[in-house]
């Protein structure tokens, strides 16, 4: 059986305090290979936690994650993360970070180079092979971020507000590129972000979490990212149904937004 | 009061440095971005050090170096007003059994280094003859002028005035150059005039010092020459700082890694890191002597807590991001410890290493201070014993010259090994 399952996973943090948090709630879900879901909620709704226990680097309380037939029980190479920033090697050129995984593997030099140019093609980065990756600008050290992932060949790709950090003009030159690789290699990518309009660009499917406990609220399926593939983002934001969409996802996390303030309030 | 001299002929050079530089000078001095800036206060960005204060400020410490100590460097009318030197007389009144009488003293005043005899003088007429005496510079001396007198102390003389001034036992009389105090026993104490120049014995000229530097590296001091005083002190601070780091740098690995080694190692490293290294030099002693081991022991304990908690804080430092990453792209433990762990804790460790060369320097010294056969701190303790002002302050400016450079190359080795520092 291939692609990602997530079985019935909930997730409870145990205060110093006595008290406990419950982050996840029974989260379910079935990724296909090549699927490109995008994850939305506001904060505190635990879509972090949930990427943290897919990535494997948090141990679920209960449930079961299968990935390709086998249960998940920690990180792994066939799991590659992209993070918001700060995940980058400072002390190794752009080539090295993008090389790193190959090298971990004891991949030969001749094999490992071939892999770091044609990435740093994709990506646009050829010229800035040598550079240290603190000389790059943000929306350049993403595009290392990705290509160090994709290097890897990794099966499912988790990416944590990748493009979260940018300014508005870099960041919608990046979503097309995350499309156009989502295309190319055919990844099943998981993106979180905290834009309504990202998450329907991105997201071929499109969860909606809801908070205390976390879970997942309500699901589309949105035909967005295909029309987005090597095509002007900026017209599939002028389709009808992106922008009732958009109002619809705001609407209802305005709504959870101040049911979160209306019960601090009381609490407080 | 010459200290208060000394900090106004200070305060006068800086002051009229800084309007003579900004007024005239610094007009016509190139623009950069930065004088284009109209808010500066509070800028410090915009705060550089301006060359002209460093280079006066320099030049001030030694012009004033040279003014006080009487420098050959300096024309002479720059000097603070020297000691007295030649000769100086007075009279003194005795009064004896009602009768009173006058004689002459005749008083060479000489330099310290040049042995000079006392002058032949005419007795003269009178009970009370005319003496004569040598005093040093900077010195004063009795002159027992009744020792010659055909009526002495012990037969009822007294001396009642100095130049026709009448004095008492206690009081003091001004003459030309200088000043005479009568002795509780009432004999006149001279004191020639001092000057506002320092003694050679407490500060000598800078050529002095110059010159004692070429003495100090032809023939050695006690033994051994300046280059071994100097690279012995050296040699402990490499050696012991080098084992604090083989032993610190791991230790704090450990503890920023391991739950145990952490909790084992806390309270010891905690408690070490504010004993000051030199409160442990009498117990190295105790145990060590005074030779090498003993010393490298005392700086490896200085640096070893220093580079333990570099170490420390270098692991503690790394953004989760990046080990949870290189998880994710299939590093193992060991490649993580390799490629992240140590990589990204190397900038924290140069700082710790550059404060822990920094307290080495200063043990060595201290402690060579105390006890050694050689070294930097052994040769200005030692000569300060056999009062050599002056290479005590070569001693100074040497110890403090070899610190900058230490610091210097760190500081450069830094920017070579780890460039990305401050960069995340």
């Amino acid at each position: 059986m291939s692609g990602l399952a997530l079985q019935d996973i909930s997730m409870r943090f145990d205060l110093p305090n006595g008290s406990s948090v419950q982050a996840l709630e029974n989260v379910s879900l079935d990724l296909k290979p090549g699927e490109l879901m995008s994850v939305l909620g506001p904060s505190g709704c635990g879509k972090t936690t949930l990427l943290n226990i897919v990535a494997g680097f948090l141990a679920q309380t209960s449930g079961k994650l299968v990935l390709n037939g086998h249960e998940i029980t920690g990180p792994d190479a066939e799991r590659g993360m992209v993070f918001q920033k700060g995940a980058l090697f400072e002390w190794m050129s752009v080539r090295e970070n993008v090389g790193f995984g190959p090298s971990m593997k004891g991949m030969p030099r001749a094999e490992k180079a071939g892999i770091v140019d044609h990435l740093l093609d994709v990506v646009g980065l050829q010229d800035f092979k040598e550079k240290a990756v603190y000389e790059l600008s943000g929306g350049m050290q993403q595009r290392v971020a990705l290509a160090r992932c994709l290097a890897n060949d990794p099966d499912v790709i988790l990416m944590d507000e990748p493009l979260g950090a940018l300014d508005a003009l870099t960041r919608e030159k990046m979503q097309s590129l995350v499309l156009k690789l989502w295309k190319e290699t055919g990844k099943t990518i998981i993106l979180i972000t905290h834009s309504v309009e990202e998450a329907l660009l991105l997201g071929e499917r499109l969860i909606v979490m809801a908070p205390r406990p976390g879970r997942i609220h309500k699901e589309y399926r949105l035909p967005f990212a295909e029309m987005g593939v090597g095509a002007d983002l900026r017209e599939v934001k002028k389709h009808p149904e992106f922008g009732s969409r958009r109002d619809e996802i705001l609407g209802m996390i305005w709504d959870m937004e101040e049911e979160i303030m209306g019960r601090t309030e009381v609490a407080s | 009061m010459t200290g208060l001299f000394v900090l106004f002929i200070y305060v006068g050079i800086f002051v009229g440095a800084y309007l003579i530089v900004t007024r005239v000078i610094h007009p016509a001095a190139a623009k950069d971005y930065t004088s284009l800036k109209t808010v500066t206060f509070g800028d410090e960005s915009a705060v550089r050090p301006n060359r002209w204060a460093g280079v006066i400020s320099i030049l001030t410490i030694f012009l004033i170096w040279g003014m006080f100590t009487g420098s050959t460097l300096l024309p002479k009318f720059l000097h603070a007003p020297a000691p007295f030197e030649g000769t100086l007389e007075f009279t003194y009144t005795a009064e004896a059994a009602g009768a009173r009488d006058d004689a002459t003293v005749t008083v060479i005043v000489h330099p310290r280094e040049i042995d000079t005899d006392a002058p032949e003088v005419d007795p003269g007429d009178g009970f009370a003859k005319n003496d004569s005496a040598t005093i040093a510079q900077w010195r004063t001396g009795l002159v027992r002028v009744d020792s010659n007198d055909e009526i002495t102390k012990s037969d009822g003389a007294q001396v009642v005035a100095i130049n026709g001034t009448p004095i008492a036992p206690g009081e003091t009389v001004a003459i030309d150059n200088g000043t005479v105090t009568l002795s509780d026993k009432g004999t006149p104490n001279v004191a020639p005039s001092r000057g506002w120049q320092m003694e050679p014995l407490y500060l000598p000229p800078p050529e002095d010092v110059w010159t004692r530097t070429f003495t100090v590296i032809n023939e050695g001091f006690r033994s051994f020459t300046l280059w071994e005083h100097l690279g012995y002190s050296l040699f402990r601070v490499v050696a012991g700082f080098l084992l604090g780091a083989l032993v610190g740098i791991p230790l704090g690995y450990a503890m920023g890694l391991s739950n145990w080694f952490r909790g084992w190692f806390d309270p010891i490293v905690e408690f070490m890191r504010p004993v000051p290294p030199l409160a442990l030099i009498p117990l190295v002693i105790i145990w060590f002597g005074i030779g090498e081991t003993g010393k490298i022991i005392l700086l490896f304990l200085a640096a070893l807590w220093i580079m333990a908690i570099a170490a420390r804080s270098g692991v503690s430092g790394v953004n989760i991001s990046k080990v949870h990453a290189a998880y994710s792209l299939g590093a193992s433990k060991w490649q993580i410890m390799r490629h992240v762990i140590m990589p990204n804790s190397l900038p924290e460790i140069f700082t710790g290493a550059r404060v822990a060369m920094g307290v080495c320097w200063g043990t060595v010294v201290a402690a060579e201070l105390v006890a050694a056969e050689q070294g930097a701190g052994m040769m200005i303790m030692v000569a300060s014993r056999f009062q050599n002002t002056d290479i005590v302050i070569l001693g100074i400016i040497l110890i403090g010259v070899i610190g900058f450079g230490i610091d210097m190359l760190m500081r450069y080795a830094e920017r070579l090994l780890v460039p990305w520092k401050g960069k995340a």
